[in-house]
Parts: structure tokens; sequence; C-alpha cells
């Protein structure tokens, strides 16, 4: 399907082709879905809320319930005062969340909707029941991208909830940053290892990869709570994951209740996760356990093993800011030469750090922020790589170009493995390159003629 | 507070207990409204319903004019496979950025449009407008005519931003769209015998089956309506002598400007099932009123029912007496999946639709069983509370119902437009059996626990007194 790409790059400004991000309000409704019993609400037309839905549903083969305000065109006229106000009344009588957490939309943002003021009307107008909360976070998708309306939402879960009683408690807010479930239950697994005691906001593990139980919970047994959120006020430590996904909430939280915060890179690979669990053994003041150095001396074994397939290897990866500065230095670690970096959300500092993080191997590296895959492919066409990293869209460009493709990032729609196993960890940086060897080796036994198969690798 | 859907702790959204109705019940019917505000709606907006009509049209660029997301949503989700270009495949948007919604995106648009046309010389462009287009005040029927005439090529706009309704108004602006193309090319070279196969979408390569079975009969099929889609067949379809249209709504609106404008009749048919293919072909047949062709017809028929048949029993004797829900986007399709579920020994014992008329549910009415539960527009928790209370063993639905089902321990079909192989046709229908078959016989299901507590019943039941032939025979399917 990608016949018409040409190896010359054509320099666009005006159009994207083969996007390589999307919009804010998934980003917003992922992150509530990690609050326990909290329902996203989409506050525009029906339409957004089914994509976001369905699009979450694919990645996570998980059920995804989100309500939305249903926007008709008198709406987009006169406001969205009175669809929000009705939803907020049926939401609440019908689904019982303990929290709504609204998230505008394009066109909610263009009407210019007031979402506190209508919040606030709402509690007057007495359609918020006792005890239950409605937040909001404003996720304009003209700005930023999807990894950008996660990180509004999470600042909002702080600007609602964290409250300080002034009594410090000896407990770590771990950000997690947007990863998968299964990465968040290994971070919290890291953690309890460590021996801290945390809280995960938000926390998407036994939510969106939940067991069959032979019932439907429209809100399963996961999630950070509220009670949780409202104390992460009182930790000592604030740690965020992923700068873009996770600065915005640490620094509110330390702003509004004198927390101190670190953020540091998504810990995946060695040196990453090494930041992360030492930042974790300082703040508990306790020593790193002998089984988490042996994951990781298992994981730099794994390393040694394949260094002779890996070392020297150029990779075209392409995804989100976060996801991409770590996993290109996993990369960098395991000896081989990212190529072409390309991302969708807009960001200069980010392609200075990239570019700090490859210079040592690869000065000639092409960098790119607010980007597509359609320049991506242009690229490879011209500089033949011999991996190629992203996610799902990306393996029509590896079909055409006959390279070795490894699934990684959001969305992933055809593979099964990102909602069971992480890549954060030493754990995950095995699984990582399990994956990375696994396509250079199945596609060495699926073409190298018969005389030169190897039975040995 | 029990968030687990025991059916008494579901209430159905009080707004909504007329969108809900049991056959036998008596009650009028309420149904093509906008969604309640606040309900966790599984439909879509006007803007996707254009948007997945037409993008089949393989040899055209579509472009989404808006903000990222709405583009990328429908990025390549559905399966409307294309025997040459591929164009339809790529998300081509113009992004909008802060700075255009304030001060406008034509400039950007025009921009985009010229140099994708230069670059993919497209035989035509069609151009989406997502809701802020409205409100920023881009005026794009202005940039597409402008663009036409730099361009050389049909630059159409279709105007169907998501607030304006449901997927269903999408499908008549999608319409507005394509009509603009008819009757622009040459119609020599066709057939007394001909027609256009409207709201086929070639999902898994469905198109080319069915146009086979005209060929073969000597009826010619100018063009699939939008599968496997291309410009210079919509130029000239308006040449046919009839329309023969599936998957009711996505393209009735086509064939009443067809019927308006160059006086085609045209027909409702369903390719599913070997009931409603036969009668589809029939219906053709019968309209030229050939004898001969008649007689072809019947031969096709019957040679395609003699091959496939035979090999369904085996399915039939798995699925007989097993119970099933569906919700679809459109209503005929249930009436097909009705019948086709009957012919396999199957009950429907729910049934709904995204986006039905009054006038189909009244059918739908009509052809199920007694007891039947038909909704309109539902929601998870809804369909969750019936799928238990019915006990449910296989849910025929979308994307957002897959995972619902599967957790409920209920096998699942995807008959919407995103499944994987080819359901329609004399052949389809052993397909559709062997999906089926394949969920709805899983071993997986013996560990899912409503299923788990069933067996482990009917395994001490088994022992005591009261086990049954009848017991065990079904009991020991699952
Ligand atoms: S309008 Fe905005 S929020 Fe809605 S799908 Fe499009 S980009 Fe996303
Ligand atoms: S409702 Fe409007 S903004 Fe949302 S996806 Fe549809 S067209 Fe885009």
């Amino acid at each position: 399907m990608l016949e018409g790409t040409t190896a010359e790059i054509r320099e666009r400004k005006a159009l994207r082709v083969n996007p390589a991000k999307t919009c804010q309000p998934i980003g917003a409704m992922y992150a509530s879905l990690g609050v326990n019993k909290c329902m996203p609400h989409s506050h525009g037309s029906q339409g957004c809320c089914a994509y976001h839905r369905s699009h979450l549903t694919r990645h996570h083969k998980e059920p995804v319930v989100a309500t939305t305000s249903s926007f008709t065109e008198g709406a987009s006229v006169f406001g969205g005062l009175a669809n929000l106000k009705t939803a907020l009344n049926n939401i609440f009588s019908i689904y019982d969340p303990e929290v709504v957490s609204v998230h505008t939309t394009c066109l909610s943002e263009v009407i210019g909707d007031d979402i506190p003021m209508i919040i606030k009307k709402s509690i007057e107008d007495g359609i918020i029941p006792e005890g239950k909360t409605v937040i909001h976070a404003n996720t304009p998708s003209f700005v930023g991208s999807h990894v950008t309306g996660f990180a509004n939402q999470c600042k909002a879960f702080v600007d609602y909830f964290a409250e300080s009683t002034g009594e410090t408690k000896n407990v770590v807010n771990i950000f997690p940053g947007w990863v998968e479930p299964a990465d968040m239950r290994e971070l919290k697994r890291l953690a309890d290892g460590v021996g801290v005691e945390y809280i995960m906001a938000p926390d998407t593990s036994d939510v969106l990869d939940s067991p069959l139980d032979g019932e439907y919970h429209m809100y399963p047994d996961g999630g950070v709570t509220v009670a949780e959120l409202k104390a992460t006020g009182d930790s000592f430590l604030s740690v965020g994951l992923g700068p873009l996904a996770s600065t915005s909430a640490v620094e509110s939280l330390e702003k509004k209740c004198k927390v101190p915060s670190k953020v540091l890179e998504l810990p995946i690979g060695v040196q990453a996760t090494d930041a992360f669990i030492d930042a974790l053994r300082l703040a508990g003041d306790t020593s790193v356990p002998s089984e988490i150095e042996k994951e990781r001396g298992r994981l730099v074994d794994m390393m040694s093993d394949m260094s002779q397939y890996t070392h020297g290897k150029k990779v075209a990866i392409f995804g989100d800011p976060d996801h991409l500065v770590s996993m290109v230095s996993f990369l960098v670690e395991l000896g081989m030469v990212p190529a072409i970096v390309v991302t969708g959300t807009p960001g200069k500092k980010w392609e200075k750090k990239m570019k700090e993080i490859i210079d040592p191997v690869n000065e000639d590296c092409v960098i790119k922020a607010f980007s597509d895959i359609h320049y991506l492919h242009q690229w490879i066409k011209a500089n033949p790589v011999d991996l190629l990293m992203g996610n799902t869209y990306g393996k029509f460009v590896a079909k055409t170009e006959d390279v070795p493709f490894v699934r990684f990032g959001f969305p992933i729609m055809d593979r099964v493995g990102h909602r069971a196993f992480p890549t954060v960890g030493y754990q995950g940086g095995m699984r990582i390159l399990e994956k990375i060897t696994d396509a250079f080796f199945d596609k060495r036994d699926r073409e190298d003629p018969d005389h030169e198969i190897e039975l040995v690798l | 507070m029990d968030s687990a859907t025991t059916p008494d702790a579901i209430h159905v959204l009080d707004d909504r207990t007329d969108q809900v109705w049991t056959k036998g019940s008596g009650k009028a019917f309420k149904c093509d409204t906008k969604s309640t505000a606040g309900s966790v709606t599984q439909r879509a907006c006007a803007f996707c319903g254009s948007r997945v009509v037409l993008y089949p049209i393989a040899d055209a660029l579509h472009i989404v004019h808006g903000p990222i997301g709405c583009a990328v949503y429908n990025w390549d989700i559905r399966g409307a496979l294309s025997s040459g270009s591929q164009l339809h495949r790529n998300s081509f948007s113009t992004d909008l950025a802060e700075k255009e919604v304030v001060f406008g995106g034509e400039q950007k648009l025009e921009k985009s449009l010229l140099e994708l046309i230069e670059f993919y010389k497209p035989k035509a462009a069609f151009v989406y407008s997502t809701c802020i287009v409205g409100l920023i005040g881009d005026d794009v029927e202005r940039i597409c005519k402008s663009v036409s005439r730099k361009s050389g090529i049909d630059v159409i706009p279709v105007d169907s931003p998501g607030f304006k309704g449901t997927k269903k108004s999408g499908y008549q602006a999608a319409c507005e769209a394509a009509f603009r193309l008819v009757g622009t090319g040459d119609t020599s070279d066709i057939k007394p015998y001909s027609i256009n196969l409207l709201g086929e979408f070639n999902i898994a390569g469905e198109a080319w089956m069915i146009k086979e079975y005209f060929e073969r009969i000597g009826i010619q099929v100018v063009a699939t309506i939008t599968g496997d889609g291309r410009v210079d067949d919509l130029r000239r379809c308006h040449g046919a002598s009839l329309n023969l249209v599936q998957c009711s709504g996505s393209m009735t609106h086509l064939s009443k400007l067809l019927k308006q404008h160059y006086d085609i009749p045209s027909e409702r048919v369903s390719f599913f099932g070997f009931e409603d293919t036969a009668r589809a072909i029939y219906t053709a047949a019968e309209h030229f009123g050939d004898p001969e062709l008649m007689e072809r017809a019947q031969e096709l028929v019957r040679t395609e029912i003699a091959k496939y048949a035979p090999q369904l029993k085996q399915y039939k004797k798995q699925l007989k007496g097993k119970k099933a829900a569906l919700y679809v986007g459109g209503a005929f399709k249930a009436f097909s999946l009705v019948l086709a579920l009957r012919a396999l020994g199957m009950k429907t014992v729910l049934a709904g639709t995204q986006t039905g008329s009054a006038e189909d549910y009244e059918q739908l009415k009509e052809i199920c069983d007694p007891g039947t539960v038909i909704v309109d527009d539902s929601n998870p928790l809804e369909l969750a509370k019936f799928v238990l209370e019915k006990d449910v063993d296989l849910f025929i639905g979308g994307v957002k119902e897959r995972p619902i089902a599967f957790k409920m321990g209920v096998a699942f079909c995807d008959h919407n437009h995103e499944r994987k192989i080819p359901l329609a046709g004399f052949e389809g229908m052993l397909h559709f059996a062997d999906e089926v078959a394949r969920s709805a016989c899983s071993p997986v299901w013996q560990f899912a626990p409503r299923r788990a507590q069933a067996k482990a019943f009917l395994d001490s039941a088994s022992q005591s007194d009261f086990a049954t032939e009848s017991t065990t025979t079904e009991g020991g399917k699952a």
C-alpha cells in the first residue's frame, strides 16, 4: 500500500501523511481509567468518544467505557453547558462512579466552554451527589499530542485531589507515565522489592488487563483510589517517570503540597532502570535486594550473549517522546546504531536531548519531532536499516522495505504480548532484547538458502 | 456498591426505556434519535459514517480536514480490499494547529491538496470536514473548487461534521459526495443486463465473490459502490439498469438519487446466508424478465448450495440450540443474521442495532421469535445485562463489544466491517458457520467461571438421579 512512497524526501509543513501521533483526549481517557471507579467523560460530540474507546479497545483488547456529552449542532452554537449538566446527572444516576473525569475535545475547546464553571454550577444545582467528585482537564488536540493529554490529566488528578494534612508520611508517589498496565504492575513489583511504600497514579493494571471472571465489570477492581490521590499531598517524594507525561503533575504537587519531586526517564534498559531503582533505594533508605540485582545480572548476561547480533545494527524508530528517549538509550547500550528517530509530537527540547544520547554512536542520526511515518519511510528508502521499531502502523513500512520489525509503543493493534509482558525494568529489557533478536533470526531462518541455515545461533 | 452486572443492579437509562423492547410486550418503540448525553453509547459520528463509506474508493485521495485525531482513528480500520491502487489505505490529515484554529485552515487545506494531488496523481479527491472546521469558518467548498480548477481533477467536499448526527447522517453526505461524480463517464459499452452493487464494501474480498456470481449468469456489474471502488466506475454507474442495495442505510440515499436523476430502479438485497443470497440473485434475474437468465440463476444457486450445504451439517450439529445475541450497525444486517443463525439451528435472543429506523425495527420484530429483546443504540451495561439474563452462548457485534463478551465467558463473532473473513455469498455462510463454531465451541469457555459453575452443576447432576439424555447432550457440548 505504500508503493507511492519515494526515496526523495519532500519537506512538508502543511500536512500529515500517515501520522505518528494522535489527539489529546485519548491520553486523558487512558489516564482516567487508571483511577478507581472513575468514569472518563468526553465533552464534545459523540464521535470523538467512540473513536477513543475503540482505539483503546483495539490496543488493550479490553472493554473501555467512557461517556460523552453528545453535542448536537445546537450545542456547537450555544455551548455545551446544558449537555454536560444532563450528562453528569445521567452518569451519576445510572453508572454510579466515584469520579467523573471530564476532558474537552477540539469542539468544546473552540466553543470555549468553561468546564470549571459548569462543574461549579452542577454542584450548586445538586447534580453531583455527596462525596462524589467531578474533575476536568483541558485537552485541545490542535496542541501537542495524545501524550500531552495524558500529562494534562495527571496534573488534574493532583490539582483536584492532592491534600496536605501537614503530616508527612513515609510514602513515595510514583507517576508512571504513559506505559502499559503490565508495566505499571512491574514498576509496583520493583518498588515492593526495594521495600518502599508508594502510591501509583494513575494505575491501569487490573483495569485494562483484568481477568476473565465471567462477569462484566464496568469498574474493574483496580486503579488508584480517591483516598490515595488525596494522600499524595502527604508523601515525602514524588517520582515522575517520563518527563513529558509526568513533569507537570509532580511539579504541580510540589507547588501545591510542597512534596519534593524528581523526574526520571522511563525505566527501559539498564541505566534508566538503575536510575529508577536507585531513586527508590535512596527514598526508602534501603538497599537493593539481591533478587533485583540478579535480575539486572541476567539482563546484562543476555545482552552479552546476543551482542554479536545486535552490535552495529542500524535502527529506524518512531513513537512517543518519553518512550523514545529510553528505548533509544537502551539500543545504544546494546551497541545498536539509531539511524532515524521520529515522533509525531512536537518538541525542540526533545530533539536536543535525543541528539545528546545518539551523538556518541552516530552523529548523522536524523532526529525529527512533529513528523510522520511517511517521512520516516522516505528516509529509510534512501538509507536502508536493519531494524524498524514502532507501533502497529509501522508494519506497512516494514513489509514494503522487508525490514525486521519490532512493535513497541502505542497503539499495538495486531499483537497481544504488550498487555501481558512489561518492557520496563530489567525483565522488560530482556523481553525487548528477545523480540529484537527473534526478529533478526526469524528473517534469517526464513530467507537464508538451505545450505546456509544455521541450527545454533 | 457492586459494579458487577447482576441483573437487578442494572437500570436502563430513563430516557432509554422506549428504546428497549421485548417481543410480545406490545409497547411502542423509539429509535433513530440522538444518543442521550451521558450514556456510554456504542455509536460513532456522522463524519465517521461518511469516511468509512467512501474510503474504499481506492484511486481517490481522501483527506481529513481537521485536527489529527479524527484522521487517525479511522485510518485503515476496515478490511476493504482493493485489487489495484492502495492509495485509500493511507491517512492524510491537515493536522490543524492552534494557529489555524484562530486564523482559519483554508490555506493549509489548499496547499495540502495541491501537494498531494501532484504527488499521488489521484483520479479525484474527497475532503472530509470534521466538527471544528465549520466553527472556525473555513469555506471548504470554495477551496475545493479552486483546487479542482488548478489541478484538473474533481475535488469533492464531504459535508458531515460529527455533531450533525450518527453515522447514518454521514452516509447521506457520502452519497451526495459520490453522486457528484455520477454521470460524467462513458456508458456506451454497458450491456442491457447490468447492475450496480450498492453498499458492498469488499470486506475480505466479498465483492469479488458476489460479482463473480452475476458475471457467471451473464449480468454485468458496472460498479461496486464502494468496495474495490474506482472513480471511473462511479462516473458511469448511471448506465446500469438496476441497483442492488445492500446494508440498510449506507447507500440508500445514493440509490434514491440514481432513481430520481437517471430513473434506475433499485432492490434492497442481502448477500448473507444461503436464503438471502439466492433471493438477491433471483431478484436481479427476475428484473430482466429473461427466462434463460433465470434458469442460469437457478442453476448457479443449485450448484453453489450443493457445494456448501453438506459441509454445513457438521456445524449445525455442534451449534444446535445455542443462543445468540447480536448488536450490529445496520438493521438489514440484523435480519440476515437472525435467518442465518436459525439456519444453523441457533436462536436469537437479543437483537439490536446502532442506527436502525422505525421501519427496520418493525421488520426485525416480525422475523424474531417471541421473547427476543430488541434494543436501539445500546450501551455496555445494558448489553451485558441481557447477555447474562438470557444466558447467551454467542455474541455478534463489533470492536467495542468483543471484550465485553469475552469477559463474561461468551463466544464472539465479528460481523461488522472489521471482520477478517468473507461472510457473504454461499461460501461466506460456510465461513460464518466455521467462525461461529470455532468461537462458540472453543475449549476456553470451560475455564470461564460461569461455564465452570454450570459444568460443575451438570457433573454432579449426572451422578445424581436427574441426569437425563438431554442435559448430558446439552451440557457435554460447551
Ligand atoms: S475532534 Fe479533536 S478530540 Fe475529537 S477525535 Fe478529532 S482530534 Fe480528537
Ligand atoms: S465527532 Fe466531530 S470531532 Fe469528533 S471524531 Fe467525529 S468529526 Fe471528529
